[in-house]
């Protein structure tokens, strides 16, 4: 059985944390830090209770509820599902609850979110440690956890939806934290900009599927009701649904063509990146399609849109890393390709590879991005990987972790990335080949920027004039941490956690066998055409015509740019003069002017002279007396 | 024989003065005192009716209508002497300023 109350504190500890800091602690640097690193770690401690609790019961129970109109829907309660849902808001026919649904799904997130969480929160310290804003940004940061959690285990889907934009906020105001940097003010803008676009497509789809679950009990957001329910909606309503729904898991996990913010969110402070635009709120499109994977389940004109969306981000994601000369940029495109290649699994119907993939991704992906906040930090914010060299030697810890972050990324035996991608990649060859082909090229492309990354910034001889130094332990301790987890994640049964009782699927040797030939190919030809610290990207010449292209991103940015200010702005301009001419001069202006009008003329009687005050009130009198006798 | 018409003609008199005087007067203590003439012969009206119909209530609403006359005077003989204070007159169409 699970303790409510354990769930309730792991879910609004952050929350705590973070209005403590904002309410008391604004100037003081040590709390500051240690409460939110406290209401992190305070929060993944009940996790942990929590999941050993679900370990320890198996309940399977179908209870069966009569519905008004006589149908009879069947209530399972599949093993270790918790629910706990208390009326929020409530209207004559809406009610809209404030709960949690614990599943194992939910509880693997979650140990990820607070897990990986901690171990950022507590390396920022180190990381933050010289700028002024550091209260600021743990609270940030708490908030972000927070909203976060409740992404997680919201039970249903207006209160993940007013979570989902809360991460969006915190997001915002992290990637915005240095403000006053134009360009970190413009890329928050950005994000927040591209995601209400998605969610407006996702509150649609919230809302259409409310009001076709009138089947048995009611309207209804909650998820596991609805889960009841969608098998008896219209499959072609399901479907315009299911495409709106993955609008908003488009904008916050950053698919094509909603990709184009993550990039530009690496203007924030590294920490922020590793935990936001990398090991969770990015994923959470993924584990939300995952939650509530019941809709998409039938459909499969929106399972193969999902999966092309994936495949497509994943390669072109790839490409656009391998022209890309700074750490973080390189870093969130092998972010967006690895989330391509997640909603590609699940696009397949295989939400369980999806989530696999997804929680050794969070551990290897928060790795290095660490990695990289230490290098960067260690080099006063240079990001330019030209400009680094030989950081091995100088940076043992940091290079050592950076290289294992970078093996399990590459899906080299027996790091976990290794199994996670295998599970995808040998899904992929089961049910599209097309598909596996895409993803397969994403990974030698993967393997291919790793290792270009690797070998240009860490391999070599450290320059002369270079005093990096190893960063303080704070730092090191959470990379270890992480590294460890990135080595042993694919042997500790995540799969069999997630889903538990289902068949897991055993390992494809024709499959792994390719992709870790692939992935060797790729880091080969890295190591042979980087090895020698050429001073320019010989990649330059060798794509040609090619290279413009991958350095513009495809042109995204730009056609973006010239639909915003040509045809948005052009439109916008000819309605505002339409407005001005017409509703301003004839609508608004037009009943002021009358009013003002009969003001000037009825003001005459006010003449001033209290004769004639006295004579119009007798008047006035009079008339209405007569009108009286004539009425009787 | 006085009839009820006789006396109802005697009010109407009244009242007919009453607003004669409050309407053409320039003087305010001539508006005042009109007022209190139709007040009087509103008075009057009550009185009668009571004697008439032999209720009683309308002599009693006489009592109230000279208790709030006698207020009102005091109120407007307050305002009459601030007027001439400031003013130094008690004519009525020298308050240009109760104008718009």
């Amino acid at each position: 059985m699970v303790e409510p109350c354990i769930v309730w504190t792991a879910y609004f500890s952050p929350l705590v944390a973070c209005v403590l800091i904002t309410l008391f602690f604004l100037r003081s640097r040590n709390m500051s830090s240690l409460i939110a690193i406290g209401g992190i770690l305070l929060s993944f401690i009940c996790t942990l209770i929590v999941a050993t609790q679900i370990f320890a019961t198996r309940p399977i129970s179908t209870t069966f509820q009569q519905t008004p109109n006589g149908l009879e829907i069947a209530h399972t309660w599949p093993a270790h599902v918790f629910q706990q849902s208390l009326p929020w808001i409530g209207f004559d026919s809406l009610v809209i609850n404030f709960g949690y649904l614990v599943n194992p799904l939910a509880i693997m997130m979650l140990l990820v979110v607070t897990g990986v969480g901690s171990a950022i929160f507590i390396y920022s310290r180190g990381y933050m440690a010289d700028d002024p804003g550091m209260p600021r940004f743990f609270a940030y940061l708490s908030l972000f956890a927070f909203s976060m959690i409740g992404i997680v285990l919201a039970d249903n889907l207006i209160q993940l939806f007013i979570f989902w934009e809360l991460v969006g906020l915190s997001s915002y105001l992290l990637i915005g934290f240095w403000y006053q940097k134009p360009s970190a003010a413009d890329a928050g803008v950005k994000a927040f900009m591209v995601n209400r676009f998605a969610d407006f497509g996702f509150l649609c789809g919230i809302i259409l599927l409310w009001s076709h679950s009138n089947i048995g009990f009611g309207r209804t957001f909650d998820i596991d009701q609805l889960a009841t329910i969608v098998p008896h909606i219209d499959p072609g309503l399901l479907t315009i649904t299911a495409l709106l729904l993955f609008c908003g898991i488009v904008g916050k996990s950053a698919q094509v063509p909603l990709h184009v913010w993550l990039a530009d969110a690496m203007e924030g402070p590294t920490p922020v990146s590793a935990l936001i635009h990398a090991a969770t709120m990015v994923a959470a499109g993924v584990y939300l399609l995952a939650r509530i994977f019941f809709i998409f389940e039938p459909l499969t004109i929106a399972l193969s849109v999902i999966a092309w969306v994936g495949g497509i981000t994943a390669l072109m994601a790839a490409t656009l890393a391998v022209a890309e000369n700074d750490i973080k940029r390189i870093l969130a495109y092998s972010t967006l390709s690895q989330l391509g290649l997640m909603v590609m699994a699940l696009g397949l119907s295989g939400p369980m590879q999806g989530m696999y993939h997804l929680t050794t991704h969070a551990f290897f992906k928060a790795l290095l991005f660490l990695g990289a906040g230490s290098v960067i930090y260690a080099l006063h914010h240079e990001q330019n990987i030209w400009k680094m060299r030989g950081l091995l030697k100088s940076m043992p810890v940091t290079g050592w972790t950076f290289l294992i972050g970078t093996l399990a990324l590459c899906g080299i035996f027996p790091l976990s990335g290794f199994w996670s991608k295998d599970e995808i990649l040998a899904l992929a060859a089961q049910h599209n080949f097309s598909l596996y082909v895409m993803a397969s090229l994403a990974s030698i492309l993967t393997a291919f920027y790793m290792g270009r990354l690797f070998f240009v910034a860490f391999w070599g001889k450290p320059a002369k004039n270079s005093h990096a130094h190893e960063s303080p332990a704070i730092m090191t301790w959470p990379l270890i941490f992480l590294a460890l987890l990135s080595l042993i994640g694919g042997f500790i049964g995540i799969p069999h956690f997630l889903y538990p009782g289902n068949e897991h699927p055993h390992l494809n040797m024709r499959v792994a066998l390719v992709s870790s030939v692939l992935a060797l190919l790729g880091l080969a030809v890295s190591f042979v055409l980087y090895n020698k610290k050429p001073d320019a990207d010989p990649l330059e010449k060798a794509l040609g015509p090619i290279y413009p292209v991958l350095k513009n991103k495809y042109y995204f940015d730009d056609i973006y740019g010239w639909y915003v200010n040509k045809l948005q702005q052009g439109m916008a301009t000819t309605t505002a003069w339409v407005e001005a001419l017409f509703i301003d001069r004839f609508g608004v202006h037009g009943v002021t002017r009358t009013a003002n009008a009969a003001g000037r003329i009825f003001r005459l009687l006010q003449t001033g002279l209290v004769q004639f005050y006295a004579l119009t009130f007798v008047l006035g009198t009079l008339l209405l007396f007569l009108m009286l006798v004539r009425n009787l | 024989m006085i009839g009820l018409g006789n006396y109802l003609i005697l009010s109407g008199v009244l009242f007919s003065i009453g607003i004669w005087g409050v309407v053409t007067s320039r003087n305010v203590l001539k508006v005042l005192l009109s007022m209190e003439l139709l007040l009087a012969a509103s008075n009057l009206c009550f009185v009668v009716f009571s004697k008439f119909n032999g209720d009683y209530a309308g002599q009693l609403i006489v009592f109230f209508v000279i208790l709030v006359a006698a207020a009102e005077v005091a109120v407007g003989l307050a305002i009459i002497v601030l007027m001439y204070k400031r003013l130094n007159t008690i004519q009525a169409d020298e308050l240009k300023e109760m104008k718009w």
